[in-house]
């Protein structure tokens, strides 16, 4: 993502009384460490998770902040990190069309068949 | 076009469907999320500074341990702020400057030195009561990385107010001197943590808009109230005090009437003439220098690494 953002206004407390702020932020930032997505399983037998995101320099040092981080009180039995430029999304503008078709399907659900009553276990 | 997607935008907002990074929002409340979401994280990460001080002169290994933990626990919640904010198109290093420039603003109520033991305590009930009554409402904020990041938040907050209570509750069964020094230090506390609420509500001009985005569900004046209720009952069971004369139950209101806060002393500290500003922001801005050879080193290493790993392949 990147998109410039001309104004921003800083500080809760009321823009008037030095809350506001003219920033610009456009990209400065050449050392940043790079950006990963955070997945922990919660415990043997489950999906991994998207917890959050943190900055590591690489995946050994991401799965050492990923345990500080969302793992302090025994969240999690085992930690994947992917850097988050590797992840790639659905449009949320698309939304509609990608799922919509699925809408007119009921067949597809078991609620849709009308069984006689005597059918056990099924 | 653009009034379509707004229409949209808010319909969702108020149909309480969580507005994603990736979904369209009026840039204004972008703007207002980027704000606010930053300031909580910088909160966080300043709020480390005041309690920081008293872990190796903690009274025993318990508290020590304990106190360790919350200020950990801090860090973390600076951590899951700063990542939600960063979804909004804002990176890590252009927050840390907002900060160390003063640019971006953190919680006033960290701008005043912990004095005393007591102060732990105090800092843990009512410092961290009052970020709790903020924070709760918060997890059903509109944007949904916000209000995730927030229940992880609240999750762990509670121990952080349980354990002040719990040190205050200890003082005060303890020695005249102990009682003396855990009244002093809820002296000091009381006002500016009701100021941790901001100004009144007539006097917030970005509450009314926050509102209808739902981005806030309740105004300053209303938190505040519940948080004198809950705190002038809960100070009956410390035996002790709050200092305001004019505290007294309002049978009609059904609340706590309580007296003038000192708006002037407010933005004194907001303005960064706080007793403590100036020390709070150069430990900041000391940390982040004399860390940036680590951070260069660890990035030099890990493309030297991802190179020979090519060379290699």
């Amino acid at each position: 993502m990147s998109f410039l953002i001309h104004k921003l206004y800083y500080g809760d407390y009321g823009e008037s009384k030095n809350g506001a702020a003219d920033i610009s932020t456009q990209q400065t930032n050449k050392a940043e460490w790079p950006l990963w997505e955070v997945f922990i399983r919660s415990k043997q037998g489950l999906d991994h998770k998207h917890v959050g995101s943190l900055h590591a320099s690489d995946a050994a040092m991401a799965i050492e902040n990923a345990r500080d981080v969302y793992t302090r009180r025994m969240e999690g039995v085992s930690i994947w990190v992917v850097e988050s430029k590797h992840i790639h999304a659905s449009n949320p503008d698309e939304a509609e069309a990608l799922y919509d078709p699925a809408n007119d399907k009921a067949y597809r659900h078991p609620t849709f068949y009308d069984l006689p009553d005597e059918v056990k276990y099924m | 076009m653009e009034q379509d997607f707004e229409k949209i935008f808010q319909d969702k907002v108020d149909r309480e469907i969580r507005i994603e990074p990736k979904d369209w929002m009026p840039e204004k409340y972008r703007q207002t999320l980027i704000r606010q979401i930053s300031q909580h994280a910088h909160s966080e990460i300043i709020g480390m500074l005041p309690e920081g001080n008293w872990i190796t002169r903690a009274p025993s290994l318990r508290r020590k341990a304990i106190l360790l933990a919350k200020v950990q626990d801090e860090a973390g919640h600076g951590l899951y702020l700063y990542s939600a904010a960063e979804t909004l198109g804002i990176t890590r290093d252009q927050m840390y400057e907002q900060l160390h420039t003063g640019k971006a603003k953190y919680s006033s109520i960290f701008n005043y030195p912990t004095l005393s033991w007591a102060d732990m305590g105090v800092i843990g009930w009512l410092v961290d009561g009052a970020a709790i009554m903020n924070q709760v409402p918060l997890c059903r904020t509109s944007f949904g990385p916000y209000a995730r990041a927030m229940v992880r938040v609240c999750k762990e907050e509670s121990f952080h107010q349980r354990q002040g209570f719990e040190i205050l509750y200890v003082l005060s069964k303890g020695t005249e001197a102990q009682r003396r020094m855990a009244q002093d230090a809820i002296n000091r506390w009381w006002w500016p943590s009701l100021m941790m609420f901001g100004p009144k509500d007539d006097e917030s001009p970005n509450t009314i808009q926050s509102m209808k985005w739902k981005i806030k569900r309740f105004s300053n004046d209303e938190l505040r109230q519940k948080f004198v209720d809950v705190c002038a009952e809960q100070v009956k069971v410390l035996g002790f005090t709050l200092p305001d004369k004019d505290l007294k139950w309002n049978e009609e209101r059904g609340h706590y009437d309580f007296g003038e806060i000192n708006w002037d002393e407010f933005w004194q500290v907001v303005q960064g003439n706080g007793p403590c500003n100036k020390e709070r922001l150069d430990a900041r801005k000391k940390a982040w220098e004399e860390g940036a050879w680590v951070r260069d080193a660890a990035l030099a290493y890990a493309n030297k690494k991802a190179k020979q790993k090519q060379a290699a392949a």
